[in-house]
């Protein structure tokens, strides 16, 4: 449309200035070797392990963070889709570019031998790469020592619990893994119960559950283990520092007997459907699960790793510690997402 | 009226073809719409919808009603009395604009968290030492959420109403005050009412900022319903479902919209006679200073306080020996040439339809669509829009791929995708301020110019740009601004290792690292100040010179 104008010949020159600096950034010189990386996952959390990747292949990685459509853009994108790999966090959003279609299936012995059986899909359609467990974030003085999910529902915490939104991907999770623990029933009580208990409105980030703690506004909540490893990690001094100062971490569990286990979520990718560099997009995917950058994602992230042997970063390991995973599979959590997001709608939980 | 030849068939072409292109991202969500059942309309309508549009009602009348009192009156008392102070605050109390929404609700967020230093300050005099014993509401809640849109977006209706007072010739309110009305009588029945227009559009842009607002409602826990389109689209991966609900709202935001254009469309607000502006009126003693206490405040508010807290935020990076990151450096590059590009392409895209609709208006209202539809891309959330432009711009992109044999997607991959989106965003303030502009030029000068033989495009040229350069200023510096702040297109259509300002404070923040995204916000703003001080001084003092 812009080309029917005759805007005065100066914005002209201006435009074309801007679409040849434009041109420059998205083409580099095409290096022997490259692929490119869609992420929702923050690119900054990532690049050290990008960096490390590219220093041992010699495989220029090109990135694209894109928070909300994902999917819809690799859709869009088609046949001429410059992707090569998909890489997401939360288990439900993976999922979603699995049936939406736009990953393809991998064989490769390195991903299976690295990556237990209940954290990639059968097909090699998707893996994961790396965990984290939903937690219990306590006042340091509450005499807590173990803790169930369904505790939170307990009328002696109300006006004392922080959590973010109910919509948020994180909570969705759970609730998704209550559903397929105890039904929609329990699972719908549970949440009406929570919802009693909030102290502020169900909103911001998991590390406001931190801060809201040492604020006096509420006593415990919900919120991800690696935010443990960042707070207490700060700089001596930072605000961060203080936040993680004031809380200590319990690892709650399911009450069903069944499970017994703490809820874990997933940071994980694909290949794209349709890849160019199909090859390298396997060769980054394997490097991702090797020793060496499973050990950072532990150091770095503060994640849990998703290979066996691979040591927890120390604070990790001091203030939280190994885990005993919920038993439930990953994938059947992604199932009951939209009757868990119904569900948080019904009880009005962000009200 | 008399009947003017209208514009020549390229010109209207360009025209129809912009609003095409506006209306392309809006066709293609309404076919996702249609193509879905209306199944989950059940659970919507009984656990979503009547909330969501409580809240946003509740939200949008609050920030309307702030927005006016602020702008309007800010305004009028810059324009009519002289206070200390007032030489710097008639343009100071633009700053806000600099200010992208979601960066104030962070910074409020904190400045006013219980171990936040107003709290603490008020624990320490109060002789309290923890904030167990004693602290203020939360300000996440709706009366939260309205002091920070509105004090953040009243610039909007400041700006419009100050450039339209600026202009109303003093002897409007002398006769008015001859034929005994009061001073506050004379400006609620003759000031304002003039500057309908003006007001209309100032609060319009207002409001469909806080409708969109996706990262202030979000932190501040307002569920509103864009909040319930992005979790039906995100949450419950229901894209058509999503596409309904962002549908209706722009039919009810469209509805709104005629609605206030049918109720002004018999008037006229062009002054043919060039007559002296209202000269202020000296204030003395304690109401000088309550005056200059009523004009800082929004500044202070929405400007001076979120911009020290993250000055302070860069400070204490730099003190813990974070340095300044190169990535910060070349986003601030892209972030510059990407609002410059903004800029120029919907400036000029939006002048084609400004002059198109208002020549052929005259003839009759065949080309009105084309300046309504140029309002539509700014009343859809950033992202929705994004995700509308996405199909037809990459089939087309595909298609000029193969033309020219570029195996993949030459404009998608060159960010051109990304500059149309965003001008498809932010065409609704050219063409609403030139509109506006025209609006004012009495049709007497377009019939004398024709008359005396000049054709349309040379009336247009040398009669009509002259006088609208102060609303293609202001509006230019207003399209910059926004498009500097943009996050949700930008984010979505950037092509590979792209960063701007705000990409790179979202990516702190997904990483749950705020206040690491202190200096990039900070970067933001600073930015935003030169175009706003700019805007400040070229658009307002020029307006006031055209005027004399």
């Amino acid at each position: 449309m812009t080309q029917r104008l005759r805007p005065p010949a100066r914005a002209v020159s201006a435009l074309s200035c801007i679409a040849a600096t434009l041109l420059a950034t998205a083409m580099p010189a095409h290096a022997a070797e490259e692929l490119t990386l869609y992420t929702t996952r923050e690119a900054g959390l990532i690049q050290p392990l990008i960096s490390a990747f590219s220093a041992q292949s010699g495989i220029k990685v090109n990135t694209v963070f894109v928070k909300d459509g994902l999917l819809e853009r690799v859709k869009a994108e088609g046949a001429r889709s410059p992707a090569d790999v998909l890489m997401t966090v939360d288990i439900g959003n993976l999922m979603d570019l699995v049936d939406g279609g736009v990953t393809q299936p991998v064989k490769s012995a390195a991903l299976d031998a690295a990556i237990p059986s209940n954290l990639r899909g059968a097909d090699g359609q998707w893996y994961a790469l790396s965990m984290r467990a939903r937690v219990l974030y306590a006042d340091k003085s509450l005499p807590i020592t173990s803790f169930r999910y369904e505790d939170l529902a307990n009328p002696k915490y109300k006006g004392k619990v922080c959590i973010r939104a109910g919509q948020h991907p994180y909570n969705t999770a759970l609730v998704s893994a209550m559903i397929a623990h105890d039904g929609e029933a329990k699972a719908e009580q549970w949440l009406r119960g929570v919802k009693a208990n909030l102290a502020r409105k169900a909103t911001g980030g998991d590390r406001d559950v931190a801060r809201d703690i040492l604020g006096g506004i509420c006593d415990v909540g919900l919120a991800n283990s690696y935010y443990v490893g960042q707070m207490k990690g700060s700089k001596e001094g930072s605000d961060a520092r203080k936040w993680g100062d004031a809380i200590k971490v319990i690892k709650p569990t399911f009450g069903n007997a069944k499970s017994g286990g703490t809820h874990v979520n997933i940071s994980g990718a694909a290949v794209a459907k349709n890849a160019p560099q199909r090859a390298n997009a396997v060769k980054l995917l394997e490097f991702l699960v090797s020793e060496p950058a499973q050990a950072l994602y532990a150091e770095i992230n503060y994640e849990y790793p998703v290979r066996k042997g691979v040591a927890l970063d120390s604070i990790i390991s001091s203030s939280i510690g190994e885990l005993k995973v919920d038993p439930l599979p990953v994938a059947e959590i992604a199932k009951y997402r939209k009757q868990a997001s119904a569900l948080v709608d019904k009880v009005a939980f962000d009200q | 009226m008399t009947h003017l030849r209208s514009v020549g068939a390229a010109w209207r072409i360009a025209s129809v073809a912009i609003a095409l292109g506006v209306l392309a991202p809006v066709l293609s969500l309404a076919w996702l719409a249609v193509g879905s059942g209306l199944a989950h309309w059940s659970h919507l309508a009984r656990h979503v919808l009547p909330q969501a549009s409580l809240n946003t009602a509740l939200l949008l009348t609050g920030v309307g009603v702030l927005v006016l009192v602020i702008g309007t009156g800010c305004a009028w008392l810059v324009t009519a009395c002289d206070f200390p102070g007032r030489k710097v605050l008639h343009w100071a109390l633009l700053l806000p604009l600099a200010m992208p929404t979601y960066i104030v609700a962070f910074a409020y967020l904190d400045l006013l968290h219980p171990i936040g230093p107003v709290q603490g300050a008020i624990r320490w005099a109060l002789g309290f030492d923890s904030p167990r014993q004693f602290r203020l509401p939360d300000l996440r809640s709706m009366p939260g959420a309205i002091f920070v849109l509105g004090f953040v977006l009243y610039p909007y209706v400041y700006m419009t109403a100050r450039a339209m007072f600026m202009t109303q010739p003093a002897h409007l309110m002398e006769a008015a005050r001859t034929l005994g009305a009061t001073r506050t009588g004379a400006f609620f029945r003759v000031a304002l009412p003039l500057a309908r227009p003006a007001l209309a559009v100032g609060l319009s842009l207002a409001l469909l900022e806080t409708l969109n607002d996706i990262g202030a409602s979000e932190f501040l826990g307002i569920q509103t319903l864009t909040v319930a389109v992005y979790t039906t689209w995100i949450t419950r991966s229901d894209l058509a479902g999503a596409a309904q609900i962002a549908c209706a709202m722009l039919f009810v935001v469209l509805a709104l919209v005629l609605l206030e254009r049918n109720g002004r469309r018999h008037q006229r607000f062009g002054s043919a006679q060039r007559m002296r502006a209202i000269q202020p009126r000296r204030l003395h003693g304690a109401t000088a200073w309550l005056a200059t206490f009523a004009a800082a405040l929004p500044v202070m508010l929405g400007f001076v306080a979120p911009a020290l807290y993250l000055v302070w935020e860069t400070i204490k990076r730099l003190r813990l020996g974070t340095g300044i990151s190169s990535g910060l450096v070349a986003s601030l590059g892209n972030t510059i040439g990407l609002a410059a590009g903004v800029t120029v392409v919907t400036v000029a895209a939006g002048l084609v339809v400004a002059w198109a609709v208002r020549n052929q208006g005259s003839l009759g209202n065949g080309a009105r669509w084309q300046a309504r539809a140029a309002v539509l891309g700014y009343a859809l959330p950033g992202t929705v829009l994004a995700i509308g432009l996405l199909t037809p711009a990459l089939a087309f992109d595909g298609a000029l791929g193969s033309l020219i044999g570029h195996p993949g997607l030459p404009l998608m991959g060159a960010g051109i995708v990304l500059v149309v989106a965003c001008a498809i965003r932010f065409l609704a303030m050219p063409v609403g301020g030139i509109e506006a502009g025209l609006a004012r030029i009495p049709p007497a000068l377009e019939q004398a110019s024709r008359l005396l033989g000049e054709t349309a495009s040379g009336t247009l040229r040398r009669v009509h740009l002259p006088l609208l350069r102060p609303a293609i200023a202001a509006a230019s510096l207003l399209v910059f601004v926004d498009a500097m702040k943009e996050l949700p297109a930008t984010l979505l259509l950037r092509p590979a290792n792209f960063d701007t300002l705000a990409t790179l404070l979202y990516a702190e923040a997904a990483r749950g690292t705020y206040e690491e995204g202190a200096m990039a916000a900070l970067a933001i703003v600073v930015v935003g100040l030169l175009p706003v001080m700019l805007l400040a001084r070229s658009g307002l003092s020029v307006q006031a010179e055209a005027a004399r």
